[in-house]
């Protein structure tokens, strides 16, 4: 990190993008503090993936500025992109590769000392050890979606944007990613990621903005949030176990049944 | 993370492009490796036609040549290039289905060589379709006495005609909305030999038509590959020739920048 301290590892301010006709964005403001985990809530359409398409400079604003790390996303796009990684909706992964081909070419393009030293240590932390030199378009969504995250992890990026990262995910999947990126955070890695789920924000996220028609409807903590709404009368229910929880314990909680069956 | 320890301090610019460039070049040339069909089928369809050039139709035409294996080879050469960049647009076009490309370009490389990569890979696919066909030619009869510059000079023209046309396949590749789209651009670029002194001398061919043969780009083309391979003076077919391929070259990279700007813009 050599930027000073008081500088918010995102900031955004009244970022405008309109496709033809189209409003999407209809000025944005955010900050997200240093090695925060910070959900962006919204449905189909909100502009979510927009945004980050901004921030990772794979698009440009037509109005607003956008600052990674204090880099403006489009003047400074080549310091900003040594400060990212981007994970997008749908695994980008390469099919005719292996998962060690694929972390290995991450590794070099990033000019990593020791690409095959970094891609075995990556197999063995997101669990593909043992597929490792199986061709990825053989993998299952879980797993192509931990190598795709793992590949966001070559360099040590300050910034990780992941859109939608546990979409079209089975239950346990969707629990490694969410212990991912609590990992991440807890090594001081600064998460944005988008979601359409809310139990998911509430679980991971430090804070929380919700994107509605291209405009922060709101942002802040949980419990912040909580508070826009009145105090709930208390009712006494009894706890049912949910149907995450039944699933669970009927498919047991081991991977290794799951990588047999990719 | 261990990887922080062992970054590379940045590169310049250039050799940063030159690095980039070869590792994306060596994932598309793996990719052909593992599906070493796309080469032979590039050289299937080019083969299938000189034989039925030489063995169906050739007895019937009367070219003036004394070898029409020869004769109609440089247009053969034109279709196998022709029909191999398609393969360079269906690359490029699943790369931008899958994200990839999204990935590359939201990384600290040199963002051009991600599209280089595709080129390169191109080259050298095609060069070794066009191996394949001169091989079989040769099988089937087709001897030249041309010597070594002249030899330089045919795999110079191919090299740039194959520049120019991948890289006008880039762009349906950026462009298309799906597979058939990225590529049914190369048809009519497959067809084009057909309408020139490919085949058959223009001078047979009746006037509108001719007037076409004449003056689209194949006929120069293949006219200073035919000289060149008959050991004859190529003129200044050479010339039209290099303005033809340079020319769609330099549209071919504006368009893909244009096209690459719209993604992004």
């Amino acid at each position: 990190m050599n930027a000073a301290p008081a500088v918010p590892a995102i900031r955004v301010a009244d970022i405008r993008k309109s496709f033809q006709d189209l409003e999407v964005l209809r000025g944005v403001d955010l900050e997200v503090a240093r090695g925060s985990v910070f959900a962006l809530l919204g449905s189909n359409g909100a502009g979510k993936t927009t945004l980050i398409r901004i921030l990772s400079t794979l698009l440009r604003a037509d109005g607003g500025t956008a600052e990674i790390d204090g880099h403006d996303v489009a003047t400074d796009s080549a310091e900003v992109r040594a400060a990212i990684s981007l994970t997008g909706q749908f695994a980008a992964v390469d099919g005719q590769l292996s998962g060690r081909e694929n972390l290995v070419l991450i590794a070099r393009l990033r000019h990593q000392r020791d690409p095959g030293a970094i891609a075995d240590a990556l197999l063995a932390r997101f669990d593909l050890t043992e597929a490792a030199g199986r061709k990825v378009a053989t993998y299952s969504g879980g797993m192509r979606r931990r190598l795709d995250i793992a590949m966001s992890l070559i360099g040590s990026p300050s910034v990780v944007f992941l859109d939608e990262p546990t979409t079209g995910l089975d239950p346990q999947s969707r629990l490694e990613v969410w212990a991912t990126v609590r990992g991440l955070a807890d090594g001081g890695t600064t998460v944005l990621l988008t979601t359409q789920t809310l139990d998911e924000a509430e679980h991971l996220a430090d804070r929380i903005a919700i994107l509605h028609e291209g405009r922060i409807l709101v942002e802040g903590a949980l419990d912040e949030l909580q508070r826009v709404l009145p105090v709930a009368e208390p009712v006494h229910v009894a706890q049912q176990p949910s149907l995450e929880d039944v699933f669970l314990a009927l498919v047991g909680d081991q991977r290794s049944s799951k990588e047999t069956a990719a | 993370m261990t990887a922080t320890a062992m970054s590379v301090p940045g590169a310049p610019a250039r050799t940063r492009f030159f690095a980039d460039s070869a590792v994306l070049t060596g994932r598309s040339l793996r990719h052909i490796l593992r599906s070493p069909d796309t080469i032979i089928t590039t050289a299937i369809m080019p083969v299938a036609f000189m034989l039925l050039f030489v063995f169906v139709l050739g007895g019937a035409i009367d070219a003036g040549s004394d070898s029409y294996v020869r004769y109609q080879l440089p247009g053969i050469l034109l279709i196998t290039v022709a029909s191999g960049i398609s393969y360079t647009a269906y690359r490029l076009f699943l790369d931008m289905q899958s994200g990839i490309f999204e990935r590359f370009q939201s990384m600290p490389i040199a963002r051009s060589s991600v599209l280089w990569a595709h080129v390169l890979t191109s080259l050298v696919a095609n060069l070794v379709s066009l191996v394949i066909v001169v091989g079989v030619a040769l099988l089937i009869g087709f001897r030249s006495g041309a010597g070594v510059l002249a030899w330089l000079a045919v795999a110079g023209i191919m090299v740039l005609f194959t520049l120019a046309l991948t890289w006008l396949a880039v762009i349906p590749g950026l462009t298309a909305k799906s597979v058939e789209g990225a590529s049914a651009f190369s048809y009519p670029l497959i067809f084009l030999p057909l309408v020139s002194s490919a085949f058959v001398p223009t001078d047979s061919m009746p006037g509108p038509v001719r007037w076409f043969a004449e003056v689209q780009p194949v006929t120069p083309i293949v006219n200073t590959l035919r000289a060149l391979l008959e050991e004859r003076p190529v003129g200044g077919d050479i010339w039209i020739a290099l303005a033809w391929v340079l020319g769609i070259l330099v549209a071919s990279i504006l368009g893909t920048t244009a096209a690459y700007r719209r993604r992004i813009a």
